[in-house]
């Protein structure tokens, strides 16, 4: 099963590696993964997506706790959360569809952020589901090139 | 007063209490053995090889309990200590390991003897740190120590480039350091110890399954309490061996792949596991699914990820063992005092085990002409006396000194038993030597292990060491031979060792001494001789060549299935020894 863990760690040169070291190192799987600094800036935000059964799930968290840059682990996955995820995409459709983009990307509540002759670049933030539908409905219109920021999310009071 | 990077390097050691510096010189620390030269306080000892000074510092933190300390130049000089490294992280084993660096203006340049070693060694250390200002120097070394010696002990490395050395600070030495993403847990959850207690009490076949840690956290004399005070019978691993007493009648030896017959079949046939500073390694275990099927399990380690890492746990308790033990013993006092109904382990489950000591007892046959292995260390082991230490190479003479050997007390057994790191026992020995001028120390070595740090033989001798190098010499890599023989056909690949040096004439040319038995009346002697000559001393025992460790679970196999082997056929005029 899938697991959004959020995790808070010193922000610190090296943590990030020791982080992906810790996944590489004992065959877990980051599906996706995000960092930046909190409003401390001496600690940082990770958000990492990544899959495993409930042992597995278990070892993963208490392996982050362990690791001494390390402060906080929560999964989230546990409790209720809002999720997002940031994806924009340059779509260069035939010229009798360029309407359709724009269209699509009205209704997935997506903006324009440039455009040229040629192309369309789009931005659109959602869950997973969204996103995968709103890639999917461009896809026949002629996606040249795509980009994902990777999940971050939030526990609900 | 401001005082240069290894002057502050070096009156923090002094400060943390260190007394012996195992170490390597080179371009980047010269600086701080300038600081060193001449120095009363801190005794440096010269290795002949960084992964030799590494293995020095790990025989004497092990053999004292103290963190050992190493200091060697930046890039070979620092990657030569990853095995050593390596072999202290996967035992838990507290070392601080300096290594000079570059420039920190030219890190990252490619610079002449540069490593990324931060990098390199980040899997291996509990944690590493580079330092890239003089004023955080103090206080990483205090932090350095600190995170090496708490919670589960570890090796963590401390980069210190070459001009962070040089430069100058005042020294401010914090007395005490807050980590506040690192706070080591020692006290076990009451409610959860109250479980164990209960469990304990009513259990008809119980066992303690315990480990390293037990030796960690210094709690055997708690260890030898519990199982004296409900008749526990006591399985010990590899790296538990001296926290329970080896001739104790409840002790049932090691278990595991080349454990004791009782030791395996008590874990298999218990209805409760106490385990106890262990982290179920494959090589105790064998196949999981098998391992205590019908047991509940109680584990006891200070690191939440040993837990439930790979079986499943019933009563999980996180802490030290000694404040956990400490712990259940009240509880389980409490207990008696207040009249619970106290359902004394059944006779019969004594009386199983001790069948099962008798159905197969460690054995090996006797050879009139052919020293065998065994016989060795059981001579050594007689002779010795309960203080000394021993320490191994890895391999044939390694499981032949686990099952044969008795060790009685905590910290007189050391080796390498998560990374199997052969090449360490002659450099263990040397650093604990160094520890305890005063007792015998042994190395049991196999004859490939020995020359994978023989260059150590130099550092024995100049320090003048008086220690005992057992080399059980049957040109073999012995277990690498038993396994092609067992499994692969007798096809002996790469493990003949035919060819070896004279060993007596290499202890010779280093300056030591050197002896030869090669028939079963000179092993008596000669170990006398040894023990009673003042120096170094290399015995070479010249041994059956196709001697095998039994018994033995095949890897992946369960371990109430052990194998026996054919030498425990009774052969024409040769009489079978059977030791418990």
């Amino acid at each position: 099963m899938r697991h959004i863990i959020s995790v808070l760690v010193e922000n610190k040169f090296g943590v990030l590696s020791r982080i992906a070291g810790l996944f590489s190192g004992r065959g877990f799987n980051i599906e996706t993964l995000s960092v930046a600094p909190t409003l401390d800036p001496q600690i940082s935000q990770m958000t990492i997506v990544t899959a495993g059964d409930d042992q597995i799930i278990e070892q993963i968290t208490k392996q982050l706790n362990k690791l001494i840059d390390v402060i906080k682990v929560t999964d989230l996955t546990e409790k209720e959360f809002v999720e997002r995820e940031m994806v924009i995409v340059k779509v260069s459709p035939p010229a009798e569809q360029r309407a359709e983009v724009l269209r699509t990307c009205e209704i997935f509540r997506g903006r324009v952020v440039d455009s040229s002759p040629k192309t369309y670049t789009v931005l659109v933030t959602g869950d997973d589901k969204k996103i995968g539908a709103f890639i999917e409905l461009l896809r026949p219109l002629g996606i040249k090139e795509i980009i994902r920021t990777g999940k971050i999310a939030i526990g609900r009071e | 007063m401001k005082i240069t990077g290894a002057e502050i390097f070096v009156n923090a050691l002094k400060k943390e209490g260190v007394d012996t510096i195992f170490g390597y010189p080179g371009g980047v620390v010269l600086k701080v053995f300038d600081v060193l030269y001449g120095e009363k306080d801190l005794k440096v000892v010269l290795s002949r090889h960084e992964q030799g000074a590494t293995h020095m510092a790990d025989g004497y933190a092990r053999a004292t309990g103290k963190p050992g300390v190493v200091l060697v130049t930046s890039g070979p000089g620092a990657t030569n200590t990853v095995t050593g490294i390596a072999t202290a992280h996967m035992d838990s084993i507290p070392l601080v390991v300096f290594t000079g660096q570059v420039p920190t203006k030219m890190i990252g340049n490619d610079a002449f003897q540069e490593a990324d070693i931060v990098g390199i060694t980040r899997p291996c250390t509990k944690y590493n740190f580079l330092v890239k200002d003089i004023r955080d120097l103090a206080r990483t070394i205090k932090e350095a120590f600190v995170i090496a010696t708490t919670g589960r002990p570890g090796p963590v490395l401390v980069d210190l480039p070459k001009d962070v050395l040089a430069d100058k600070a005042e020294f401010d030495y914090p007395s005490e350091v807050k980590i506040r993403s690192y706070n080591p847990k020692y006290v076990g959850n009451k409610w959860q110890i109250r479980q164990a207690a209960q469990a304990i009490i009513k259990a008809k076949r119980p066992v303690i399954y315990a480990g390293g840690g037990v030796i960690l956290s210094n709690a055997a004399a708690e260890l030898k309490d519990l199982a004296e005070m409900v008749q526990i019978p006591v399985a010990l691993t590899l790296m538990g061996l001296g926290a329970f007493p080896g001739r104790h009648p409840l002790f049932l030896g090691m278990l595991g792949m080349h454990g004791t017959y009782q030791a395996n079949m008590a874990l298999y046939k218990s209805d409760l596991v106490v385990a106890i500073g262990v982290r179920f390694d494959d090589r105790v275990t064998g196949k999981v699914d098998e391992f205590c099927p019908e047991a509940k399990i109680i584990h006891v380690d200070i690191d939440p990820t040993s837990i439930r890492k790979n079986i499943h746990v019933d009563i999980p308790i996180v802490g030290d063992v000694k404040f956990v033990l400490t712990d259940l013993i009240r509880e389980i006092r409490e207990m008696q005092a207040a009249g619970e109904t106290w359902e004394a382990i059944p006779r019969t489950w004594h009386r199983q085990i001790d069948e099962w000591r008798t159905e197969h007892p460690l054995s090996y046959e006797w050879d009139e002409d052919v020293i065998k292995p065994q016989y060795v260390i059981e001579k050594i082991s007689e002779m010795a006396g309960e203080n000394a230490i021993v320490t191994t190479d890895v391999g044939q003479c390694q499981m032949w000194t686990a099952q044969f050997y008795k060790f009685e007390r905590p910290r007189t057994f050391l080796t390498s038993g998560g990374l199997g790191t052969m090449g360490y026992g002659l450099p263990a020995a040397i650093g604990a030597q160094m520890a305890f001028p005063d007792r015998l120390v042994v190395d049991v070595a196999g004859d490939g292990s020995f020359e994978m740090n023989v260059q150590e033989m130099a550092t024995a001798v100049i320090q003048k060491l008086p220690i005992k190098i057992a080399i059980l010499n049957n040109g073999y890599l012995g277990m690498v031979r038993q396994w092609q023989e067992l499994f692969f056909n007798r096809h002996y690949s790469s493990s003949d060792l035919t060819g070896q040096p004279d060993f007596v004439r290499l202890a010779e040319a280093y300056g030591a001494v050197g002896l030869r038995a090669a028939r079963p009346e000179e092993v008596e002697p000669t170990i006398r001789k040894a023990f009673e000559t003042p120096r170094p001393v290399i015995m070479e025992f010249v041994v059956n060549r196709e001697e095998n460790v039994f018994p033995m679970v095949p890897a992946g196999g369960a371990n109430h299935q052990m194998m026996f082997g054919a030498d425990r056929k009774k052969s024409e005029g040769r009489l079978r020894v059977a030791r418990g």
